[in-house]
């Protein structure tokens, strides 16, 4: 029971640390980044080839290894974001009218496709593992994805750039007029959402899953919805909703349905949204204008 | 309040003599579209003085004070502050100069609580000493907002939020403070209020130019006022001459 626990407890916090690049982008853009996920993979690949390739893995470099290269993979997360952002997104912001909103969503989606088709090509398709001795104890996860989300907490709370990212989330125009300027909170959010990635992608790939170029799909999809369902925009409601799925998800796979385990999940989902379509923490207030 | 800011250098001599408006605005032109929603508005606000802009609804009030600001392009005409021109600035840089605008409908952050909103006030000089001092001074101006301090902006009422649209912009201590319908949506006891704290803030030696719907509230605090109808300066003067201007009365006084 207690495994169990710690299991889906470990699951849920990995996906809280992919759905908080989702939300926090979303509550300074109103931007549905779906590159995201593709910063995950690039990400793992990137831990995964320092290590591997740098550091001799297990044999050479040990959990010291790893470390090293998790630090190289969260800088490597950053810039990527960062340029993703400044290329595909940046000049579209100028647009008004109709097609304002479709446009960078439009772009997102090409990005994604292009870093998994890039990752086939470098990578292969083929699953690459870390080696199992490398994979921290469940444990561990818990600590490290709570610890990085109190950081995280703290930053958006008692720092000067987490105020000002929360001032233009809400207004952009009074944040400006206060001297603020929206352009470096982005670029800071996006280093910032990004580097939570890779986090994530490092534990995912040592406790769980494979490395390959399909994987920030299959894991963004899941933290994408974890933030819809805690309220898109709320750093607490991505937190919340990423241990939901992984509650909801170690449940199902302990059943006989665990074959359609994410199925499952979703129809789940979809039930708290009809309840509560701004997710559970997301904020119905209607902006005074 | 306290009057100088102690970061910001102050504009060198020949500027800040008596000759030289703060600020003075050229002939500016706003477009909405095809709409020309100023059509070559001048006017000039000195050192220490508090002016009023008044007119009626869509008369352009709002516009000006957002094209100072740089919140909207202006298609023709100039606008410096302190010597320094405005036209090549972003809204960022124009705060940076000394200039806080407290918006029409008051843009207070709602999520963030009343003490996080009058931090992020003093975003440009992010002095702990001069914050602290700041919000005292605040709280003198407004004792309400002090015991609202934990409290979330959107929790408190409109006349509130009003004192804290204010002190958030006095954070910055800005030398030149625009105001945009203080009044508005606002029980007239509270404007009364929020008056009394403009006439302080500007004896404090801020010079304020503020627009406003509420003619007589407006010039009673005024030294000048401008008289703004569909785009274009109708009528310009002392305040207490508009106020028993027959014009003025008329349109704007109720007779």
């Amino acid at each position: 029971m207690l495994s169990w626990l710690q299991n889906a407890v470990a699951q849920g916090a990995m996906i809280a640390l992919v759905a908080l690049g989702y939300t926090m982008v979303y509550g300074v853009l109103r931007l549905i980044n779906f590159a995201h996920s593709e910063v995950l993979m690039v990400s793992g690949y990137v831990a995964f080839r320092v290590d591997d390739r740098l550091l001799g893995g297990y044999e050479r470099g040990g959990s010291k290894g790893l470390i090293i290269a998790t630090c190289v993979a969260i800088v490597a997360a950053a810039v990527l974001g960062v340029t993703i952002e400044a290329v595909a997104y940046r000049k579209l912001r100028a647009a008004k009218g109709a097609t304002a909103r479709i446009a960078p969503l439009v772009t997102a989606i090409g990005v994604s496709m292009l870093l998994q088709s890039v990752a086939q090509l470098a990578f292969t398709a083929t699953p690459q593992k870390f080696d199992p001795r490398l994979a921290p104890p469940m444990w561990f996860v818990i600590v490290a994805a709570s610890a990085v989300m109190a950081a995280l907490y703290a930053l958006v709370h008692l720092t000067w750039i987490g105020k000002a990212m929360r001032a233009v989330a809400v207004n952009e125009e009074a944040s400006r007029l206060m001297g603020i300027r929206p352009s470096r909170i982005i670029v800071f959010t996006f280093a910032i959402g990004s580097a939570l990635a890779a986090i994530g992608a490092v534990l995912y790939a040592t406790t769980q899953a494979s490395i390959e170029p399909t994987m920030g799909t299959s894991i963004g999809t899941l933290a994408f919805v974890a933030a819809v369902v805690g309220g898109i925009g709320s750093i607490p409601g991505a937190m919340l909703g990423g241990l939901l799925i992984g509650l909801l998800g170690e449940l199902v796979k302990s059943t006989s349905y665990s074959g359609m385990k994410d199925a499952i999940v979703f129809v789940l989902l979809v039930l708290v949204l009809l309840v509560r379509p701004a997710g559970l923490l997301g904020s119905a207030r209607a902006e005074k204008v | 309040m306290r009057t100088k800011h102690p970061t910001r250098p102050e504009p060198p001599e020949s500027f800040a003599s008596a000759a030289t408006p703060l600020l003075s605005v050229h002939g500016i032109e706003v477009r909405y579209g095809g709409i020309r929603a100023l059509k070559g508005v001048s006017l000039t606000v000195r050192r220490g003085e508090v002016v009023a802009l008044i007119g009626s609804n869509g008369a352009g009030k709002t516009t000006t004070l957002r094209s100072l600001v740089r919140l909207v392009p202006w298609s023709a005409g100039t606008a410096s502050f302190a010597g320094q021109e405005l036209g090549p600035l972003g809204t960022e840089e124009v705060a940076a100069l000394g200039v806080s605008l407290v918006p029409e409908g008051r843009a207070i952050f709602p999520n963030l609580t009343v003490r996080e909103n009058l931090e992020l006030g003093a975003y440009l000089h992010r002095d702990a000493r001069i914050i602290g001092e700041t919000i005292d001074d605040v709280v003198k101006l407004f004792p309400r907002l002090g015991e609202r301090m934990r409290q979330e902006g959107g929790t408190l009422s409109g006349g509130e939020q009003q004192m804290l649209a204010i002190g958030r912009a006095m954070m910055a201590r800005p030398s030149l403070l625009l105001l945009d319908e203080p009044s508005l949506g606002i029980a007239p006891n509270l404007a009364r209020q929020i008056f009394g704290a403009i006439r302080q803030i500007a004896e404090a030696g801020v010079t304020v130019l503020v627009v406003e719907q509420n003619t007589r509230l407006a010039l009673e605090v005024a030294a000048r006022g401008y008289v703004l109808r569909t785009g274009e300066v109708a009528k310009e003067g002392k305040a207490k001459e508009l106020l028993e201007d027959p014009m003025v009365k008329e349109a704007y006084l109720g007779g």
